[in-house]
């Protein structure tokens, strides 16, 4: 009943509060979740986190972590650091025993060092139990051996395609494309247009990974299988880069060469219509000061990346991870601090501050009115839903982050996409240097 | 005690004590390091065990690092010869008279004093596929039609990174020069003047000649420097479009610390230092050749 009663409250809330401030939802909960937890005393901790993409992240995680010190009496210190230099800073302190007790990193971290890491098992299954269940993805990240939680899930940076609606229509398309075949027919028709999409391609740690293991998978393509045997030189493969052949052709010029930042530039600067970023684009624009681009925002929709061959969403996007090292002195106090961020209350004020840039591992959060205040922030809802993690559906672990930190399957696509490298070709040299990984 | 301390032998080791321990401290021991760990197959996070070559034969095999390889050469070569022959036309052009000189020495020193991540920045900017300064002029004025793809194609990205580290790196060599320039006694100039030898020839056979010490070592320490690029790389490239720019030293941390492979990466850096050696040593017998400046015949 009551279930019932707080969906249509949020409906009608949501309907009527578009644009309007966004109100807080109330999650019942499951009755089982038990939690009792008593921090050290006179503790301290230390927490390193991936530096913000939107400002409305760090100024709600810093509110929320004053909140905690306050009603816990435990001084907490944040240091932010670009996301590229947690993975080094997380690595090292794992290592030499000393560093933060906690640390917000990305992608498969834990997986690198899971015998450093104290035993979140607890928590993860108190806030699962509460919070209405994790999506399977943080299960492959955080809990490789199905048993034990190495970390608990923050979240994950969702990807989707940003596209100029009036460019879009313009094109002779009503809506987006749902479909692979029917995404191309729409790239070529922009190209027509004059209004080029374009996607990063040069050695782009977060963009070049997102849209080209989403291009791999879409055709049943995988780098690895689930014994970690190399697979990816597969007929699959082949028919994914002809597709990304067909597809570069449409791009505006220049994506070889496209690092992080240079989609949303040039999409805020109006001279791609389409492409792959996380929501921090439309935030961009909405916050705009220039009059110019704020305008832009209102042209600006959102879709789920297209569903390929395989019949089923394929989605690679940023995971967040929160560890808390066996180094630590405090670690009941760490667990209490991640406990602490993670409920309803910090956490769903967190997610409106960013307008969803992170989005929620816990599916009781599905219901945060954020993913419906501005129907443009819905496609963001199901990112981790639907992803895969980068070494799918292999192990974890050394072989696939250095896979990834590689390049090899960006290098892959942009060979084959831009002809300096047939299909076939690439996908063999991609064969070759992703043995070498998967080896040791 | 005393008479200990008034002993020159003592008293020189205790002085030299602080920097020898600077040195051994942040040197030896990093570079031993480093090279240790070439050898082992230690993981950011996990202790290694010694493997002999196996990451030297591991890249041996790898194409991406041999290409690595290709373009450290390929940069350090072009650069390196550019920079020398601007550097020098520059300092010899600052060595006549010309009014404003002092300002035009202290201009030229600009892009050296630039910290190299910020003109980095700017000429990631210069280069953009959609915002390029460059760019935007030629179409302007109607010379092409469409942007240039300064970074997105292999050679093109290897040429623009080159030009970028030529426009940072002259200055350095040009002043270096400058300061040797103005060791040579004019009166030199004059005797060879009366003997009536042209403009060319005065260069020839006295600067020259006479400069060759300094362009040794400007010249040892620019192509170490070019070798050894990373920042500018990294901020234009990040080794990119298909590994065309990376050099050995932003694969080593692409492998190292993204990769989690330190091992590897310090191989890589490691095999550096043979190439690094080579050219000091070609420099130290090659170009400091005492004889044949002084007008002697090499032995």
């Amino acid at each position: 009943m009551s279930r019932i009663k707080r969906r249509d409250f949020l409906k009608a809330s949501a309907g009527a509060a578009a644009g309007a401030a966004v109100g807080p939802f109330v999650w019942a909960g499951s009755a089982h979740a038990q939690w009792s937890n008593s921090p050290e005393k006179g503790a301290k901790l230390r927490v390193l986190r991936w530096k913000r993409f939107v400002q409305g992240d760090e100024d709600a995680y810093m509110a929320n972590v004053k909140k905690f010190s306050d009603r816990y009496g435990i001084e907490v210190r944040v240091d932010h650091e670009g996301w590229e230099d947690v993975r080094p800073k997380a690595a090292v302190a794992a290592n030499t025993g000393a560093g933060p007790d906690i640390i917000l990193s990305t992608n498969d971290d834990a997986n690198l060092y899971p015998d450093k890491l104290v035993d979140v098992t607890d928590l993860a299954e108190y806030l699962g139990k509460k919070y209405g269940g994790w999506y399977p993805v943080c299960q492959q990240y955080l809990r490789p051996d199905g048993r034990r939680w190495i970390g608990v899930p923050l979240g994950a940076a969702g990807n989707c395609l940003v596209y100029r609606d009036s460019q879009v229509k313009a094109a002779g398309f009503s809506s987006f494309p749902r479909d692979n075949a029917g995404f191309l027919r729409l790239m070529q028709a922009l190209k027509e247009k004059g209004t080029p999409g374009g996607f990063a391609l040069g050695n782009a740690t977060g963009d070049g990974n997102t849209w080209t293991h989403w291009l791999l998978w879409s055709h049943g393509g995988r780098l690895v299988n689930e014994k970690n045997e190399v697979v990816i030189d597969s007929p699959e493969t082949i028919r994914a880069l002809e597709y990304a052949k067909q597809l570069y052709a449409t791009f505006v010029p220049g994506t070889l060469s496209w690092l992080d930042p240079n989609n949303n530039k040039a999409f805020l600067d109006g001279q791609v219509s389409v492409t792959c970023n996380g929501i921090s684009v439309y935030y961009a624009a909405k916050n705009s000061q220039d009059p110019k681009i704020k305008e832009l925002a209102s042209d600006i929709q959102h879709a789920n990346m297209p569903i390929g061959p395989v019949g089923v969403p394929t989605e690679f996007n940023l995971f967040f991870n929160q560890m808390i090292f066996r180094y630590s002195k405090y670690p009941r106090a760490a667990k209490e601090f991640i406990r602490f961020m993670m409920e309803e209350e910090q956490y769903g004020a967190w997610m409106q501050a960013g307008i969803g840039y992170v989005t929620h591992p816990l599916v009781a959060y599905e219901k945060n009115p954020i993913w419906t205040v501005d129907p443009k922030h819905t496609p963001y809802r199901d990112s981790m839903k639907v992803m895969r993690p980068g070494g799918w559906p292999g192990r974890l672990g050394y072989a696939s982050a250095g896979a990834i930190a590689d390049f090899i399957v960006v290098n892959m696509v942009a060979e084959a996409a831009s002809g300096s490298k047939s299909p076939k070709e690439a996908a063999e040299r991609a064969q070759k240097r992703a043995e070498r990984y998967y080896k040791v | 005690m005393e008479r200990l301390l008034d002993n020159r032998n003592v008293l020189g080791l205790l002085f030299l004590l602080p920097a020898a321990l600077l040195l051994l401290l942040f040197l030896t021991y990093p570079l031993g390091l480093g090279t240790w760990l070439g050898f082992t197959d230690v993981k950011i996070g996990r202790a290694g065990e010694f493997v002999g070559l196996d990451n030297f034969r591991f890249l041996a095999g790898d194409a991406v690092a041999l290409l690595s390889v290709f373009n450290t050469f390929f940069y350090t070569l072009v650069a390196s010869v550019l920079k020398f022959v601007l550097g020098l036309w520059l300092a010899v052009l600052l060595n006549e008279r010309l009014p404003f000189k002092a300002f035009f020495r202290a201009v030229v020193l600009l892009p050296f004093i630039v910290p190299t991540a910020l003109s980095a920045i700017a000429f990631w900017w210069i280069y953009d596929a959609q915002f390029s300064v460059i760019s935007w002029t030629l179409m302007k004025l109607g010379l092409i039609d469409r942007y240039i793809d300064f970074l997105g194609d292999p050679w093109m990205a290897r040429y623009s990174t080159i030009a970028a580290n030529v426009w940072r790196g002259v200055p350095f060599i040009a002043i270096c020069l400058l300061a040797g320039l103005q060791t040579i006694a004019p009166s030199l100039y004059e005797a060879a003047a009366l003997d009536g030898a042209s403009g060319w020839q005065r260069f020839r056979h006295v600067t020259l000649p006479l400069l060759t010490p300094i362009i040794a070592v400007v010249m040892t320490f620019s192509v170490l420097f070019t070798f050894t690029d990373f920042q500018l790389i990294y901020v234009l490239t990040r080794g990119g479009p298909l590994n065309s720019t990376h050099l050995m030293a932003t694969l080593s941390f692409q492998r190292a610390i993204s990769g989690g492979a330190l091992g590897e990466g310090a191989a890589l850096a490691t095999a550096m230092v043979p190439f690094l050696l080579a050219a000091i040593l070609f420099s130290y017998f090659g170009l400091q050749r005492r004889a044949w400046q002084q007008g002697g015949a090499d032995r």
